[in-house]
């Protein structure tokens, strides 16, 4: 019992840093509508940045100067990155912005190597608070005493902030109706930036707060975004007392599974997060997401129609080129059109969701990865031949698409999209921790293809016809009753419904049949390569694809492809450099504010206006 | 019906017009949905903007406001031109906004609304409290803890006037006020437009109830197409049937 | 003669809150019949009711004899119930013939096919739906860039694509200008008249409803407290007090007829 109790009061201690970061993005998404990836960034320098002042502030005081001043630094940091990233994005179509986010990810990934450094930093103990306590006569840390009081008293304070003044009536205005708030004569550009200031000063406190237990380092960005994804969405977006009590259970729960069930610590956490959605479809306090009512930015979509010649012509010149790249090109870069090309149909596939389907799925790599250590599991197990290995491998990412699919589709919106981070994660864990089948972080290794294909020539021919063949069925796809269907679903779920189409049918088929074309790009990579690693489930995975399909262009699936064959190309160029992140991010900012149609759609854009193309008529 | 506008503010040294909207041209996404769009608002009138669905009546209401940006054209309130300015600092100007479609905050309660809408005081214009517009909109004062989702169309209806009022505005643009609420609720409707107009302040309105706009209308711009079709009094509309019936009735 | 939609002590409350409390009626072969009645009196309730959006507290919704209630909104329109919206919902990203062919696509249980091309399916048809709603013209244009009224007008096309027995209509004509109100109703009437299609819808305009319901029912707080023709809505002093008001807002001759 007292052992218990010790447990619980480990995890409320523990829910701090959580709740804040959880607040802080949730916040931000409200009024700005934006999930700001960049969030677990935030967090990062806020560790870094109370771990430096630690080092120059002395004593007691110090120590709490500094994480109070960590929370301002990275409060002004997110003022700087709104008005200079956000500000120029937000007439953007919606989810463009997300790119700008992620492209902030990069750039504060290689600034913190450069001042940092890369070694691990631990975090320093708190002067004054570095012994136990004995409730119970259990051993508690002084320090976690601390958290225990201090997280409730800033979880009132913003309590108070949001419903008890104005500035918090603005912000809940705000978060449903931005547009209108500014006609009644609020400054919308500045509840904006005080909101994303606010929203990211709680991250860098949470950053913090958390030294003393754990400390910095440069993964700590990535690896807060699951589990706060976790809280938000069991919370309910939005929700204060959701997110301080989502926290609270995961935390807790973390505790009790590192005690009990130390295998699988990352599991867990997924588990409760599909049990409370079950019950609770938008989380403990959150309630239905209806998104983008007013204020909406952006064109209509426009018709869909059969390639025009021209079209036609430049994809027969490219395939015609790539049919002869082996005549005159060296093994280098045969090897790099294959990636290329395996990546492009892994892009295509989640244009296919999120553009045909209007379903943003955020953990797309849950299926690339899927198919790859599907097949990789069936050669290094069951000895199965490679080519029944190869054609098992997308069937069983289908049909992993199908199940999450099944427990996504049941919310929409931003849920949905976390939702399918969160399983995404979810897989990336199961594959990390099971260690003995799956060789956790050392990967499978030795996953050949069979003899006839070994050739580099004959298996860059073999990706060259799969992934084109994949491409084509897509697009066929998008053009058929299903797809048709699957747009009807998207443009209005109302009309839809009420004219007999079985709207989640529909988008179940299609995020299975896009898991399906995610696992057969798997299935080409891990053959290509010889091995898999965890790598490829992570989140980063599945930001590429979705910085893909957005830079390229959401509206067409050209947009897609030629969005990867570009990142593919800018990747090997920039890899060359030692802040190939930094480069890459702010390329990607670059273009995320000069194109926000995306490449594809600012080239169409470009080619009416100097006439060379038909504009729709009025 | 009072056609000559000696609102009680007259005499504090205005403009005989308090707006002027002078070929004003608007666009959405490519379309051009106003073109060349010119009218005046007198002082302490109510102008009645007539016109079919999609002529461009709510685009005027935003192109006033430049919630959608004018492109060429100007937009005079008391004498300023206020198309370089953003909305915020129109509303600021004293130009109130009630948007069709009621689009209150649902989440919040009613006062949290109307503390939304609440701006400094302003030496033209009355100032309004939520006391006096619980007077207003009787209805409301009872309500005044629940939140805007758990009132019915009509209510909200008047939330969305009480709560661009708190912003104690001296000229209100009111989209289609009486669009899909009970003719019992229109009738209070334009007991309140009437008595807005009684203290003073001059109002825009766009309507598709034509005799509900006889209720309360002083002048009458009607808009086709984005174009001005007619602009003059409503005597003068109502004297000439061949422009009644080109635009507006069956 | 029978009646093509019947209730039967409809009833629904949220939490304390009656909002449909005991409502029976039956909608005619043939009827145009409106349902007005305050902001807040339970239409829209009603309305989600019967077309399975929301379910029931307790009582029963007949289509042709046969139980619909229970159902959901897509099986309702398969037994031959077609809706419009008060806003309109289109298929903003597609043709207008390619809206009105995916309701046919729909009907034919074709949906799930991805050996054919959409486009090139029912279009005949879909044509002929969209000369009856007049708008065979624009086919082929944008529906995003669509004026309202036409919108409209395919809603009606897509409500059409099954040959329901029953259209519910709710707010056809809110949002339009008094002229084009009329020609939608009329064009409704016509529908009635040579499809053999009953039509329940419910409005605000008192002008629309006076000239064009062959029969009309009162909603109060729930309940039905009047039900007649015109004459009897227009001087029945209870809605009188609680909807109608003065009778300053809508036309006052007794038959307004348009020409």
């Amino acid at each position: 019992m007292e052992f218990f109790i010790a447990q619980i009061l480990t995890g409320l201690a523990n829910a701090s840093s959580l709740f804040l970061v959880a607040c802080g993005l949730s916040l931000i998404f409200g009024v700005t509508r934006i999930v700001n990836f960049a969030h677990g960034s935030l967090y990062m320098i806020g560790a870094y940045t109370g771990y430096t002042l630690m080092q120059v502030l002395p004593g007691a005081i110090g120590f709490w100067a500094a994480i109070i001043l960590a929370g301002l630094v990275v409060g002004i940091v997110g003022v700087l990155i709104e008005i200079l990233v956000l500000r120029p994005v937000y007439r953007a179509p919606e989810l463009f912005q997300l790119v700008a986010t992620f492209g902030v990810i990069l750039v504060i990934q290689d600034l913190a190597l450069m001042i940092w450094g890369p070694q691990d930093l631990l975090g320093p103990r708190a002067p004054g608070l570095r012994g136990v306590v004995r409730i119970l006569g259990e051993p508690i840390p002084k320090y976690d005493i601390a958290l225990l009081i201090i997280t409730p008293i800033i979880a009132l304070a913003l309590w108070y902030l949001m419903t008890q003044t104005r500035m918090g009536v603005l912000v809940r205005a705000a978060t449903q109706d931005r547009e209108m708030v500014g006609a009644l004569g609020v400054n919308q550009a500045w509840l904006f930036t005080g909101v994303f200031a606010l929203g990211s000063a709680l991250a860098g406190l949470g950053g913090a707060l958390q030294l003393p237990k754990g400390g910095a380092d440069l993964l700590m960005d990535f690896n807060i975004l699951a589990p706060v994804f976790v809280v938000v969405v069991i919370g309910g977006m939005g929700s204060l007392p959701g997110a301080y009590l989502a926290a609270i259970i995961i935390s807790v729960l973390n505790v009790f599974g590192v005690t009990y069930l130390p295998q699988s610590t990352l599991v867990l956490m997924f588990v409760v997060m599909i049990v409370v959605l079950m019950i609770r479809p938008y989380g403990l306090f959150g309630r239905e997401e209806v998104a983008g009512e007013h204020g909406q930015v952006g064109e209509p979509e426009r018709p869909i129609k059969p390639a025009s010649s021209v079209m036609r012509g430049i994809v027969v010149v490219l395939l015609i080129g790539f049919v002869f790249l082996p005549l005159g090109g060296s093994s280098y870069s045969l090897v790099f059109v294959t990636d290329m090309l395996i990546f492009c149909l892994f892009a295509a596939s989640l244009h296919f969701l999120l553009g045909t389907g209007g379903l943003v799925s955020f953990g797309h790599a849950a299926y690339f990865g899927g198919g790859a250590y599907i097949a990789a599991l069936l050669i290094t197990y069951s000895e199965t031949p490679m080519e029944i290995a190869f054609v098992l491998a997308p069937f069983g990412a289908g049909l992993t698409a199908l199940a999450i699919g099944w427990v996504c589709l049941r919310l929409t919106g931003v849920y949905f999209a976390m939702l399918t981070l969160a399983f995404a994660q979810l897989v990336w864990s199961l594959v990390f921790q099971w260690g003995s089948v799956t060789g956790g972080d050392d990967g499978l290794v030795n996953i050949w293809p069979a003899e006839w294909l070994k050739p580099t020539v004959t298996y860059f021919y073999f990706v060259l016809i799969l992934s084109v063949a994949g491409i084509l069925l897509l697009r066929h796809v998008q053009h058929s009753p299903f797809g048709f269907a699957l747009r009807a679903a998207r443009d209005s779920h109302r009309q839809a419904e009420a004219t007999g189409i079985n709207t989640r049918q529909i988008q179940l088929i299609a995020f299975g049949f896009a898991g399906f074309m995610g696992g057969l790009a798997g299935a080409m990579f891990v053959f290509s390569k010889g091995s898999v690693f965890p790598n490829e489930l992570e989140i980063a995975r599945s930001f590429d694809a979705l910085i893909v399909v957005f830079l390229g262009g959401v509206k067409t699936l050209a947009g897609g492809v030629v969005g990867a064959g570009f990142f593919k190309g800018l990747e090997e160029t920039l890899l060359r450099f030692e802040y190939w992140r930094l480069l890459m991010g702010l390329l990607i900012i670059f273009i995320v504010i000069a194109a926000p149609e995306g490449i594809v759609g600012s080239l169409r854009k470009g080619a009416e206006r100097i006439g060379l193309r038909r504009v729709e008529n009025q | 019906m009072s056609i000559s506008g000696e609102g009680v503010f007259l005499q504090m040294n205005q403009a005989r017009n308090m707006l002027e909207v002078r070929s004003i041209n608007s666009f959405y996404g490519k379309a051009h949905v106003l073109r060349d769009l010119s009218f005046e608002a007198p002082t302490g009138e109510v102008i009645a903007l007539l016109g079919r669905n999609g002529a461009g009546k709510s685009t005027t209401m935003k192109s006033v406001m430049q919630i959608v940006r004018t492109q060429s054209g100007d937009v005079f309130f008391k004498g300023q031109s206020i198309t370089k300015l953003l909305p915020h600092k129109i509303a600021k100007l004293g130009l109130g906004y009630v948007p069709e479609d009621r689009r209150i905050f649902t989440d919040l309660t009613v006062i949290e609304n109307l503390i939304v809408g609440q701006q400094p005081e302003r030496i033209d214009a009355v100032k309004w409290t939520q006391e006096m517009l619980f007077d207003l909109f009787p209805n409301l004062a009872e309500r005044r803890n629940n939140r805007g989702k758990a009132l019915s169309g009509g209510e909200q209806q008047m939330l969305t006037i009480a709560r661009t009022l708190m912003g104690n505005p001296s000229f209100l643009l009111l989209d289609e006020p009486s669009e899909g609420v009970a003719p019992i609720i229109v009738e209070q409707m334009a007991k309140v437009i009437t008595q807005l107009k009684s203290e003073g302040l001059t109002i825009l309105l766009s309507e598709q109830n034509l005799h509900f706009a006889q209720l309360v209308a002083d002048r009458v711009v009607i808009i086709e197409s984005g174009k001005q079709k007619f602009y003059g009094t409503l005597q003068e509309m109502n004297e000439r049937p061949e422009i009644r019936n080109a635009y507006l009735a069956a | 003669m029978t009646s093509v939609l019947e209730t039967k002590h409809l009833t629904k409350s949220f939490g304390a809150i009656m909002a449909v409390d005991d409502v029976s009626f039956g909608l005619k072969k043939g009827e145009l019949l409106a349902l007005i009645g305050p902001n807040g009196a339970g239409k829209s309730t009603c309305f989600n009711m019967l077309m399975g959006q929301i379910t029931e507290t307790s009582g029963e919704v007949f289509l042709e004899g046969q139980k619909i209630n229970g159902l959901l909104p897509r099986q309702i329109w398969r037994k031959g119930v077609g809706r419009t919206f008060q806003i309109t919902s289109t298929y903003s990203s597609m043709t207008v013939i390619e809206n009105v062919q995916m309701a046919l696509l729909s009907h034919h249980n074709e949906i799930l096919r991805i050996f054919s091309y959409a486009t090139l399916k029912y279009r005949e048809e879909a044509m002929a739906l969209l000369e009856m709603v007049n708008m065979a013209d624009q086919a082929d244009r944008h529906c995003a860039v669509l004026a309202y009224g036409d919108l409209k007008r395919i809603e009606l096309a897509i409500a059409l694509a099954h040959d329901p027995s029953v259209l519910l209509m709710d707010e056809p004509t809110a949002g339009m200008a008094p002229k084009e109100r009329v020609e939608l109703m009329q064009l409704t009437a016509k529908i009635v008249e040579d499809r053999d299609v009953s039509v329940l819808f419910t409005e605000h305009d008192m002008d629309v409803v006076f000239a064009n319901a062959h029969r009309i029912m009162v909603l109060n707080r729930g309940r039905l407290i009047a039900e007649g023709n015109s004459e009897d809505i227009r001087n029945n002093s209870l809605v009188q007090d609680v909807y109608l008001g003065g009778g300053s807002v809508f036309a006052n001759e007794p038959s307004a007829k348009h020409a």
